[in-house]
């Protein structure tokens, strides 16, 4: 990309550093498009980005909530409640979620070096493991000792878990019709963006579980 | 190719050849369009609907306040009244109406074919007039709509007349929380346009100060809504499914909500505000021939304005058992924001200061509004002195205060966008006759209704009440009978709008000599905008340029 020409205006006010070293900076870093509507790609990738920021700010509040209302309740678990326990299943659970990361990171590079097959036995495995981590944290709701209405402990646990098992669900749901689409003849190119932004959608949900972890199962009462 | 501005100024030659390629009919401002000119035109009309249906129960309340007694409404309905003004108000007029006006502009200002994400930005629209229907028919439930205000604080925003599972704050929850999915949707497309769809040439030291508002508003949108959804999640969980988040008697916090609500809906302030400032920066200028002062360092203070705004939200808690420390910070950081809008605000005086002024219709609401703003902007900085705060915290002066703000300047700079653009959307010349009416007959009501508020306030008078004590009935009476003639100075404007949209002279393309992007085209523009997407070599603001400094006919419309 060839370098724009700066543009200098003739504003009266001079605070010389920020105003001439900023903007000369900001010109470099963004970038122009043309207005044009070719790079679909890149496009998409940068809005895609924006809304997960905009995603995390949703999580960041609701892990606000959690760890407020933890600082300042003196009886975190009611009488009788063990709470939120480190068992063999949420570490199996975590280790695959986890791991399923680098798996569509390899069938996602398969697809950018046009090996569809390789692509699509890896993007099925991803598939598999998260509907393995579905499954694993509906076992774990189901032999808890506490409900949604157990206590502020029961309302932060099945918010957080159940919020990012509902972004889980819809990763394996972008993930299975990216699979399809793959199999569409003369649709192969358009796959390109949607596997990026899921894998990338995948990484996120992946990157939230890890806080989610340490703060549900990590941090003992 | 290189555009030059001076062509359309002398003949619109050039832009005769491409006028009118579409086949433009009403028909399609009720279909599922892509153009992002259709659905600007789409959210405009609607939110001007919804601006009419808030505005009519601002005046029900007004009546009901004519006499000190709570006797036109009963007290629920009362509640109802002033917490879906608030809502219809902020949700579903200003911050979609500037979504409207942006989306019709943004992609002609930058020289782009459309908006980066055409079906999305469709898509975002269609959410909106289902949510705001849904939170229309809150009236009709058996126990009325949610009576919480617009801030719906917990606990009182829990306690549900009836015990019903379907309630008006469910009800209110489930809309807001569909507008603000549509605003997501909006403000990723916003920031992706203006990142990514520039024609070559629009550095963003070239772009139009109101699309560096748009920039800044919609990145406010990204960081902070999110934060009013999670708290709305929280509250219905709360409300519907027993959980304990925000219930005192539970151990849960109710102050959290208020952080969480804060968080998004102070600088919601500003992602209202900021494209009014945007819409100042580009009336002003051209209707006083001057460049916009200092065009770089309102550029960069509207970036601050917003920057500030996310680090201000507790001085709407001061009186919350907010401890001290935190009063102070928050204190310092809320007066911080007078440094940025005071650039601006002095931009836009020294850019009219001996200048030529040209006092059509958006110019009128332009100074109005930026006029207003001072005044509106002053008693801002007293409201974020903590001690001043607390003694008049949840009086009318609160009241007063941000009717100056989202009247008298964010609605006036709407209205001076409308018939500023009027020609550019629709191809011909308003009424200037009947616009000046409409002006003066809303700067002075809404003058003597919202100013009324301020002594009312420092008197003591508490807001969200329908009976008061007689001693505040004086200015009451004045407020109210400002407030039915600035109900009424709707009807000229709809008027004019609707007749000179039908049987208005034909416009040209660049009425007003203004030297954007979006004047180049044709009034309406084409399909995709521009017939070659233009090379941009120039400041936004030309109009020191002696080549451009075209005295205004008195008479536009040709």
């Amino acid at each position: 990309m060839q370098r724009r020409p700066i543009h200098k205006d003739e504003s009266p006010i001079r605070f010389d550093l920020w105003r001439l070293r900023l903007p000369n900076w900001l010109q470099r870093f963004l970038p122009s498009g043309g207005g044009t509507h070719e790079d679909h790609h890149g496009k998409g990738m940068f809005g895609f980005t924006v809304f997960l920021l905009s995603e995390s700010i949703i999580f960041l509040s609701f892990i606000f909530t959690y760890v407020v209302l933890r600082l300042t309740t003196n009886n975190w678990l009611p009488p009788g409640i063990s709470g939120p326990e480190l068992s063999t299943l949420v570490i199996i659970n975590t280790v695959v979620l986890l791991s399923s990361s680098f798996v569509i990171q390899l069938a996602e590079n398969a697809l950018k070096r046009n090996k569809l097959k390789k692509f699509r036995w890896l993007w099925l495995m991803t598939i598999a493991m998260g509907t393995y981590f579905l499954i694993g944290l509906l076992i774990e709701w189901k032999n808890l000792d506490f409900k949604i209405t157990t206590g502020l402990v029961g309302s932060t646990f099945y918010l957080l878990t159940g919020f990012h098992g509902l972004h889980v669900l819809a990763g394996v749901v972008l993930q299975i019709i990216m699979l399809i689409r793959s199999f569409i003849p003369g649709n192969y190119n358009k796959t390109h963006f949607g596997t990026s932004a899921t894998t990338l959608f995948w990484h996120f949900v992946d990157v939230i579980w890890v806080f989610l972890f340490s703060l549900i199962y990590l941090w003992r009462a | 190719m290189t555009h030059d501005l001076s062509e359309d100024i002398t003949g619109d030659q050039e832009s005769k050849n491409y006028q009118n390629k579409s086949e433009n009919t009403w028909r399609e401002y009720f279909s599922f369009n892509t153009d992002h000119k259709v659905i600007g035109v789409q959210y405009m009309v609607m939110t001007f609907i919804f601006f009419l249906i808030g505005g009519l129960l601002a005046m029900l309340i007004r009546a009901e306040l004519l006499t000190p007694e709570s006797n036109l409404v009963d007290r629920p309905l009362y509640n109802g009244l002033f917490t879906m003004h608030g809502t219809i108000m902020i949700f579903l007029w200003i911050i979609p109406f500037n979504a409207g006006l942006s989306n019709y502009l943004v992609p002609l200002m930058i020289g782009a074919r459309d908006m980066s994400f055409p079906l999305l930005n469709a898509i975002s629209f269609w959410i909106l007039p289902p949510a705001g229907l849904l939170l229309l028919s809150s009236f009709f439930l058996p126990n009325g709509t949610a009576q919480a205000g617009w801030w719906s604080y917990p606990p009182i925003s829990l306690q549900v007349p009836g015990d019903q599972f379907i309630n008006g704050e469910f009800i209110w929850i489930v809309s807001l929380v569909l507008i603000g999915i549509s605003s997501i949707m909006g403000a990723v497309n916003f920031v992706t346009t203006i990142f990514w769809m520039r024609a070559p040439g629009m550095t963003f030291f070239r772009m139009p100060v109101f699309v560096w508002s748009v920039f800044s508003a919609q990145l406010l949108q990204l960081i902070n809504l999110p934060a009013l959804t999670a708290a709305l999640i929280l509250l219905l969980f709360d409300l519907s499914f027993g959980t304990q988040f925000f219930k005192p008697d539970a151990n849960g916090d109710p102050i959290i909500y208020q952080h969480l609500f804060w968080f998004y809906s102070h600088p919601a302030v500003y992602i209202m505000a900021l494209p009014a400032f945007g819409i100042f920066a580009e009336v002003l200028p051209a209707f006083s021939r001057n460049p916009l002062f200092g065009y770089r360092s309102v550029a960069i203070a509207t970036l601050g304005i917003a920057a500030v705004s996310i680090f201000v939200w507790v001085h709407h808690m001061f009186t919350s058992a907010t401890p001290g420390w935190m009063r102070m910070t928050f204190m310092a950081t809320s007066m911080l924001v007078a440094i940025p809008t005071g650039i601006k605000a002095f931009a836009w005086t020294a850019t009219i200061w001996r200048s030529k002024l040209h006092l059509e219709t958006p110019m009128l609401f332009a100074m109005g509004g930026a006029a207003m703003f001072i005044f509106g902007g002053v008693t801002g900085v007293m409201l974020a002195a903590t001690p001043f705060d607390i003694h008049v915290n949840n009086t009318y002066f609160v009241v007063g205060h941000f009717h100056y703000i989202v009247f008298n300047t964010i609605t006036m700079a709407i209205f001076a966008a409308i018939y500023y653009w009027f020609p550019k959307i629709t191809g011909r010349m308003y009424a200037e006759g009947w616009g000046k009416l409409h002006f003066w007959l809303t700067f002075i009501p809404a003058n003597i209704t919202f100013f009324s508020m301020h002594p009312l306030g420092l008197q003591g008078m508490l807001r969200r009440v329908s009976s008061y004590d007689p001693q505040y009935q004086g200015w009451n009476v004045i407020a109210s009978l400002g407030s039915f003639l600035l109900g009424a100075s709707t009807l000229p404007f709809i008027a004019n709008m609707v007749g000179s949209w039908l049987y208005g002279p034909k416009a040209v393309n660049n009425p007003w000599h203004a030297t954007g992007l979006e004047w180049t085209t044709s009034s309406p523009p084409p399909p995709e905008n521009f017939q070659e997407i233009p090379v941009v070599t120039k400041p936004p603001y030309d109009y020191g340029d002696p080549k451009y400094s075209v005295v205004l006919d008195a008479d536009n419309g040709e």
